[in-house]
């Protein structure tokens, strides 16, 4: 585990975002570096100390680190405001290490608790918060109709200044119908639920659930960038709050990791979805700008 | 920066010649190039026949039911494929189809799907779509069942199950379509060609229907594990099944000296034991798997030596058969008897098995017996007696009418018991028509009827009259 971490790109044409760089990005990295796999993007250097982690090492079968993680329970209210789908619960069934460094949240086809399925949502709420900084994650996402995972984060100040007031950033929301397409967004007043400020990325020729892919939001007082394997792939300023919106982005926020099943942005399964499905996390690693 | 875009478009010309030279750069080294011997082209039909590409229609179909199209094409290109399925009862074919096909083979190992564009005159089903025939063995055909077409275009995608397997493929494109209700219609193929999407992923490949089914058997059965799918995870999230030949799987027997399995799925008992016999996709374990217990070297039937002019045969391999309508009459409701007949050394043996009765009929056209003085059959009961165990013989005479009932049906049940029942043994069984008390005529023999009590599986062989 190294304690600091530099990202050295410059920004340079980001704006194309990523019908930008599937075009031409591709043959522009090969031109300037060869075979050497360096991102053709050039952002100006950040230096982050590590301030927070879980590398998810520890035996298989056994519940992720209690000092880290919380776990919450149930169907919530209106499957957690979403029409969501599955009961979560706390077993390692549906979330355990699996003995090689790896978190593994697992949604299953099971009657429980009045719902058709199971599966977990951790989060580091009242446990660990910041505010600013690099949030990511490296994760093997689950796929097919109706799965919906997600790694977010909430503003701690939830309990008192209820969503969307308290902040809401989702560093990776997918679509398990859309195994290609990876969604960034921001929720907040005037631009929350169906109609969020949301940046999409879309992998050339590949999926994001065959094989694992690092998620990231870079978050200053100014802005928040949205990385997909170092590449960044959207950016909201302050200035791209909409007019009757609020920048509630100033105070620290909570990690959400979770699998849900069915609800309003996704749909339900169908058969043809396979269970169990699998998020499987390798790490969370949490930074601040030296 | 003004000329951001212009330069970009300057640097993309630039890009691609180098982005080809450093792709080769990295990629390739000289063991590649050297085994790299069959074209790796993956066009099929673009806007006309790629190189090398053959149509052959298939037989039975109308041979001119294939057209290239220069005006109905996807996307404005200059041609299409256009295939018109005759109305049922044209008099040049049944059906429309055939095989696109190549004399070298292709390596289409970098690809992961056959990709083409479809539209038809109205809704309507394909029967067989895919590649892999190649007019030979067929040894890699994969393709889809019933696909449904509609009256726009619309992109189809047949995932390659494996694409290491295609390394000299000379099928690469069949498509096979008959009539809707009756009814003829014309459908279009264009733009079709290998692609590698990289979006098809989590090959789920079974065998067997992804069951796990068990069998018995004798030294020498043979046993074909069929029912072979490979399901994608497509790019849009669904699940979709492709049907492919064995070829495409490794078979796998877990005591290769009770069984052995060959590269087509063909499994053989060769000893005594239990094995189970599974699958793989690459390095993928298919679902489904055939338990098989060898259960020795089967002792044939005392093989028949009365002269066939003295013999009416039902079921024997020593004599000509009559006519039978079945040997098996599944009889509802109450019947639970199932066939499981088998050929071993060229000794055909009906095997009945979850017996409690079961009717053989010969009534089409009935047997008359009357220079017959006697009923044979050879039956073996596997394993020990149960005890308690009987074994009735009925046999039927449907009359004048030569029908089933109508009053003057007549029939004589024999039962047997132990010891002349025993397991595990050849039990030769001879009823003279003399003492069939209730069989007052024989004239119109149309039926035997075997139940049972405390047999659930017994084999039957050289069935029939004599004199």
């Amino acid at each position: 585990m190294h304690s600091t971490f530099k990202t050295t790109n410059t920004m340079r044409n980001f704006r194309y975002t990523s019908i930008y760089w599937g075009l031409t990005g591709i043959l522009f990295f090969f031109l300037t570096s060869g075979c050497d796999l360096k991102e053709g993007q050039n952002l100006p250097e950040r230096n982050w100390s590590l301030t927070w982690s879980d590398e998810f090492d520890g035996q298989a079968g056994a519940l992720p680190n209690a000092q880290k993680w919380a776990f919450d329970i149930g169907r919530g209210d209106n499957g957690w405001g979403n029409s969501e789908l599955q009961y979560y619960t706390n077993r390692p069934q549906n979330a355990a290490l699996d003995g090689n460094g790896n978190l593994v949240i697992t949604a299953i086809k099971e009657n429980f608790g009045g719902a058709s399925y199971t599966s977990a949502r951790l989060k580091t709420k009242d446990i660990f918060t910041q505010k600013y900084g690099r949030f990511e994650a490296r994760i093997q996402t689950p796929y097919g109709q109706g799965i919906w995972p997600a790694f977010w984060m909430l503003g701690d100040n939830i309990e008192t200044a209820t969503w969307p007031l308290c902040g809401e950033i989702d560093v990776m929301e997918q679509r398990g119908q859309e195994p290609s397409v990876l969604n960034g967004s921001l929720h907040g007043p005037g631009f929350s639920g169906a109609n969020p400020l949301t940046g999409k990325y879309v992998l050339k020729n590949s999926r994001f659930d065959t094989g694992f892919h690092v998620y990231a939001v870079e978050w200053f007082e100014d802005r928040i960038d949205f990385f997909v394997d170092d590449l960044l792939y959207h950016r909201i300023t302050k200035k791209d709050i909409p007019a009757n919106g609020q920048w509630v982005y100033d105070h620290p926020f909570f990690m959400i990791l979770n699998v849900a099943v069915g609800g309003n942005y996704v749909g339900a399964p169908n058969t043809g979805t396979n269970f169990p499905q699998k998020m499987i996390i390798d790490y969370v690693k949490v930074y601040q700008e030296m | 920066m003004k000329n951001n875009k212009s330069m970009n478009r300057l640097l993309s010309v630039i890009g691609v010649v180098f982005y080809t030279l450093l792709l080769s750069g990295c990629q390739n080294d000289d063991s590649v190039f050297t085994a790299a011997t069959y074209p790796n082209n993956p066009d099929v039909f673009l806007d006309s026949f790629s190189g090398g590409l053959n149509y052959a229609a298939f037989s039975g179909t109308v041979p001119t039911a294939f057209q290239v199209d220069k005006k109905v094409t996807y996307n404005n290109t200059a041609q299409s494929m256009r295939f018109d399925v005759p109305n049922a009862g044209d008099r040049l074919g049944t059906y429309a189809g055939g095989a696109f096909f190549t004399h070298v083979g292709r390596d289409l190992t970098q690809y992961d799907a056959l990709t083409f564009w479809v539209k038809a005159t109205e809704a309507a089903t394909i029967g067989a779509i895919g590649f892999g025939v190649d007019l030979g063995e067929n040894k890699f055909q994969a393709g889809f069942s019933d696909l449904k077409v509609g009256t726009t275009w619309q992109k189809v995608i047949i995932p390659i199950p494996n694409p290491a397997a295609l390394k000299n493929e000379k099928g690469l494109f069949y498509v096979s379509a008959g009539n809707q209700s009756g009814n003829g219609y014309s459908f279009w193929v264009d733009e079709v060609q290998f692609e590698k999407l990289g979006t098809i992923a989590h090959p789920q490949p079974s065998i067997l229907n992804g069951e796990n089914q068990n069998k018995f058997g004798f030294v020498g059965i043979n046993t074909n594990v069929s029912n072979l799918q490979v399901l994608f995870n497509m790019p849009w999230g669904e699940n979709k099944g492709v049907n492919v030949t064995p070829h495409y799987f490794t078979f796998i027997s877990s005591k290769p000296e009770v069984a052995s399995v060959d590269t087509k799925g063909v499994a053989t008992i060769v000893g005594q034991g239990t094995t189970t016999i599974t699958a793989k996709l690459g390095d993928i374990t298919a679902k489904g798997s055939l338990t098989l217990t060898g259960t020795g070297v089967f002792v044939p039937a005392p093989t028949p030596n009365r002269a066939a002019s003295r013999v009416i045969s039902i079921f024997s391999d020593g004599y000509t058969n009559v006519p039978v309508e079945y040997y098996n009459g599944y009889w509802a409701p109450y019947q639970t008897t199932q066939s499981a007949d088998f050929k071993i050394n060229n000794d055909n043996v009906l095997n009945y098995t979850a017996f409690n009765f079961v009717g053989i009929q010969f009534a089409n056209p009935v047997i008359n017996a009357s220079a017959m003085t006697h009923f044979h059959a050879d039956i073996f009961i596997p394993g020990t007696l149960a005890a308690g165990a009987t074994f009735k013989i009925q046999l039927v005479d449907f009359g004048a009418d030569g029908v089933f009932g109508g009053g003057n049906d007549k029939n004589h049940t024999t039962t047997y018991t132990a010891p002349t029942l025993g397991g595990n043994r050849w039990i030769s069984i001879d009823i003279p028509f003399s003492v069939m008390t209730g069989l007052t005529s024989r004239t119109s023999l149309a039926q035997i009827v075997f139940e049972g009590t405390n047999i659930s599986n017994f084999y039957a062989d050289n069935i029939y009259f004599y004199n």
